[in-house]
């Protein structure tokens, strides 16, 4: 026995040697941006090392409203990524439904398409989508340019389509019986069913349109309709920014998601977890 | 079960109008445009300004060195430090799993932009926090920026940084839905840790592995912030530019849409290509 627990703490001294450094180094990238959020340009720019905040956040916020109006910016992100995920939830929650529940004609070329999407680099769609958006439309810097092209996801589809096949069908026979109609069913049958569902799809759906980098910047360059990300990225090549500033609007950007990610973790692994195991 | 046919497609018919617009129908019309040339209107069949075009440029050459050099080096890293990881934290003698599961984590719900701006600082040549490090073991002054080798270095340190932990979450969940008796019957027969990891374990995890390499391959193949927002759009002088750097000069600055979308056929082709590969070499072991 006595062997057995020195064993065992050889295993955990060993693990814990590994482990603990490695993690340290992969938060030093979340502790820094945090630290030179509150450090003056001339203490980040300096020979010392600095690890521990400094007082000037409020200066930093002030100078990078200066370099541009982030607060904007940052509201343009949100109601995008507010309004994406909830008309991408209800799309693929009724495409999901569609394909969980009923037979119909098409079915499998419907089915087809969607997984064959799902291993598709964007890239081969993104240049029709700005060629007709941009320039046949004229919808640059528009609410509709930022929310609706990128609505279509495959992953949704599939997500919600496991959560309502899995659901028992009996329930839903019951209401057909009682002369409850389709979309009744969906709506107040199913859909609460799936709230759990519906919650890790929204968080995924949310963090990818307000991460979203390569379409905002095509679509979006006026100041005033710029997201968050474009925003900040568009100060990194000029020679005057406050480097204090942008660590403010990656905190700004960043610290919202860390806290979704550590209280609601539990929907967020489901989320990213849905597309691998079975 | 009887067809359902107009139903279904009430309940379908919003995504597909979505799909029909913004994927199905740009998926042709980029495939017609790769054999246009749009240098200048009216737009007119020419694929050798496109296709042919590519065998013969360099910066396309270059790009594909590029990408297929992060992806050769990348990802084997990433996937096998995913692996370690997963094994780790799933221990049962792991201490403080939330702080640990946090510094893997985390880094998937940073946004490019973000992350790109404290790794530009971080590796910043003369004040940065990675040269001050290596500076006080000894190694001198890196010039993360202008020296090419250590630009697609920081590109590599940079996407295994954020996507190890994605990586790693997904290999995590196949380590646990590996029942237990599985391990409870390889004690008894005196199996050693290392043989279980070896015998067992990885071999039950191939699908799961099998998988985040398939998307990785892909993603890496779409590789694009990175090198256009910490080396400077694909610096120093090219030396990081990816294909998905070199399709978005071409279309979007130089707005040469036929080209582009060559390259574009291009990264869906190789990614169709790699991915296969993978699948097809990993299903070569089992017997």
């Amino acid at each position: 026995m006595i062997l057995k627990n020195k064993a065992m703490l050889r295993r955990s001294l060993l693990l814990h040697a590994v482990i603990v450094p490695l993690a340290m180094l992969w938060l030093i990238p979340i502790w820094l941006m945090f630290i030179f959020a509150t450090l003056g340009d001339s203490a980040i720019f300096s020979p010392q090392v600095r690890l521990l905040p400094g007082s000037e956040f409020f200066e930093n916020f002030r100078r990078l409203q200066e370099d541009l109006d982030f607060v904007r910016t940052v509201f343009v992100s949100f109601v995008v990524a507010l309004v994406y995920t909830v008309a991408s939830v209800v799309l693929t929650s009724m495409a999901g439904w569609a394909i969980a529940i009923y037979r119909f004609r098409g079915k499998w070329a419907v089915l087809g398409l969607i997984l064959g999407t799902l291993t598709l680099p964007y890239f081969v769609v993104v240049i029709p989508q700005f060629i007709m958006v941009a320039r046949d439309f004229g919808l640059s810097n528009t609410w509709f340019a930022l929310i609706i092209p990128p609505l279509f996801n495959s992953l949704g589809v599939l997500f919600m389509r496991q959560a309502f096949a899995t659901m028992p069908k009996d329930l839903f026979d019951a209401a057909r019986v009682e002369g409850v109609t389709e979309w009744q069913i969906f709506r107040y049958v199913a859909m609460p069913l799936a709230k759990p569902m519906l919650a890790a799809l929204s968080i995924i759906l949310f963090l990818h349109s307000w991460n979203n980098y390569l379409w905002p910047l095509l679509i979006s360059n006026d100041k005033t309709m710029m997201t968050a990300p474009v925003a900040l990225g568009s100060l990194f090549g000029l020679m005057d920014v406050s480097w204090g500033g942008v660590m403010v609007g990656a905190t700004l950007m960043t610290a919202p998601m860390l806290l979704v990610f550590v209280f609601l973790q539990r929907f967020f692994l489901t989320g990213i977890t849905a597309g691998a195991v079975k | 079960m009887r067809l359902h046919t107009k139903t279904a497609y009430g309940f379908i018919g919003p995504y597909l109008l979505i799909f029909v617009a913004f994927w199905a129908w740009p998926i042709i019309y980029s495939f017609y445009l790769s054999f246009l040339s749009t240098r200048r209107a009216p737009w007119s069949f020419n694929p050798t300004m496109t296709w042919g075009r590519l065998t013969q440029d360099p910066a396309f050459y270059n790009a594909l060195k590029n990408t297929l050099t992060i992806l050769a080096i990348q990802v084997p890293i990433m996937i096998a430090l995913a692996c370690i990881l997963a094994v780790l934290l799933n221990s049962s003698l792991l201490r403080a799993r939330g702080i640990m599961r946090f510094a893997f984590f985390a880094p998937v719900v940073i946004g490019e932009a973000a992350y790109a701006a404290v790794f530009r600082l971080m590796f910043n040549a003369e004040f940065g926090i990675v040269n001050k490090a290596l500076g006080s073991i000894g190694i001198g002054k890196i010039d993360w920026f202008a020296n090419p080798t250590a630009a697609m270095a920081l590109i590599i340190l940079a996407v295994t940084w954020r996507w190890v932990g994605y990586n790693a979450i997904i290999i995590l969940a196949g380590l646990q839905s590996i029942p237990k008796d599985v391990y409870e019957a390889a004690i008894l027969d005196a199996v050693t840790p290392r043989q279980q990891f070896l015998y067992i374990t990885l071999p039950l995890l191939k699908p799961v592995i099998v998988f985040c390499l398939v998307l990785s391959t892909i993603g890496s193949m779409q590789l694009f912030a990175e090198p256009f927002l910490i080396t400077n759009v694909g610096g120093p002088g090219g030396a990081t530019e990816t294909l998905g750097l070199l399709l978005y000069k071409q279309a979007f600055l130089n707005l040469n849409f036929g080209y582009a979308s060559a390259i574009a056929y291009t990264i869906a082709a190789l990614a169709l290509i790699i991915s296969a590969l993978n699948l097809w070499v990993s299903r070569g072991d089992d017997a």
